[in-house]
């Protein structure tokens, strides 16, 4: 066992944890906290898979503005003492989630087969550093800012444009959403 | 050489995806029930990054990046459904929403 396994395995056991608790957490606000550190435990994931950019991003927006968000909105509403009620159809929901939890796993398992991948057949090529992008060729793994920047501007011009708009959209529609309200108690 | 291969990656990104779709079907607060969302697209993040670093390809990467748009610009819409709704109903469970029921 190497260091990287070492890793790997801590961090797993990081976003796994967190995520069940979250999930079965009473209290909002304790949920968002094991929220964050199932969070920091995927970025540190994108780390050993050596995306550094998308770990910062994943801690900048993820666990630094959304959670902040999120317990923003926790605070402002009053949850009350049953905050962790459960699903009424408990027992509907609970096989229709296996069902299709099922389903994806064979899925997983045959995808996994076809490539080869049992048994750690697969190995992780090196990436290959300083190769400068050229146009109309396939966008290559890199750990550097640049190359994303540039796959950004290039190929994906066009999904960046209407994300952006995505955002302006969304932005309208909250600032319109929490608008109505105050309109209708005067 | 090391022992964890993609597969492992993958797995995990599937037990992090089905504990969010759990979270989505059993839990009746909003609240929570936006947070499982995000741990599915976590799930599945990471499933992408995984495929782009193994096939040396940064176009998966680069849908990491849209996801997480997609991901921060619905979290403000559903808090922002989630606030209205309290301030109607006094309530943060999804039971309540229920305009067309009654």
């Amino acid at each position: 066992m190497n260091l990287v396994d070492i890793l790997f395995y801590l961090f797993a056991t990081l976003s796994l944890g967190g995520g069940i608790l979250m999930v079965c957490s009473k209290h909002p606000v304790s949920a968002a906290m094991f929220m964050i550190i199932s969070l920091v435990g995927v970025a540190s994931l994108f780390v050993l898979l050596e995306a550094f950019f998308l770990a910062v991003l994943q801690i900048l927006v993820y666990a630094g503005a959304v959670m902040v968000l999120f317990l923003f909105i926790i605070m402002l509403v009053d949850v009350g003492p049953n905050a962790g009620k459960t699903s009424k159809m408990k027992l509907i929901s609970g096989l229709a989630g296996a069902f299709l939890i099922s389903l994806l796993i064979v899925s997983f398992l045959i995808i996994v087969q076809s490539s080869g991948w049992i048994g750690g057949g697969a190995n992780w090529s090196p990436i290959i550093e300083g190769a400068e992008p050229v146009i109309g060729d396939n966008l290559s793994f890199s750990t550097s800012v640049k190359s994303f920047g540039y796959g950004l501007m290039t190929k994906y011009m066009l999904p960046l444009q209407i994300s952006g708009f995505l955002l302006l959209a969304a932005m309208v529609g909250v600032i319109v959403l929490s608008k109505k309200e105050e309109q209708d108690t005067n | 050489m090391e022992t964890i291969s993609p597969s492992h990656y993958l797995f995990l990104a599937l037990c992090l995806f089905s504990i969010g779709f759990f979270g989505v079907l059993l839990r009746r607060n909003i609240l929570l029930l936006l947070m499982s969302l995000e741990l599915m697209l976590n799930g599945i993040n990471l499933a992408l990054v995984t495929f782009s670093r193994t096939s040396l390809n940064l176009d998966g990467s680069i849908f990491v990046f849209f996801i997480m748009t997609v991901a921060a610009a619905e979290v403000a819409v559903g808090l922002a459904l989630l606030v209205a709704l309290y301030k109607k109903r006094q309530s943060v469970f999804s039971e309540d929403m229920n305009l067309v029921s009654n």
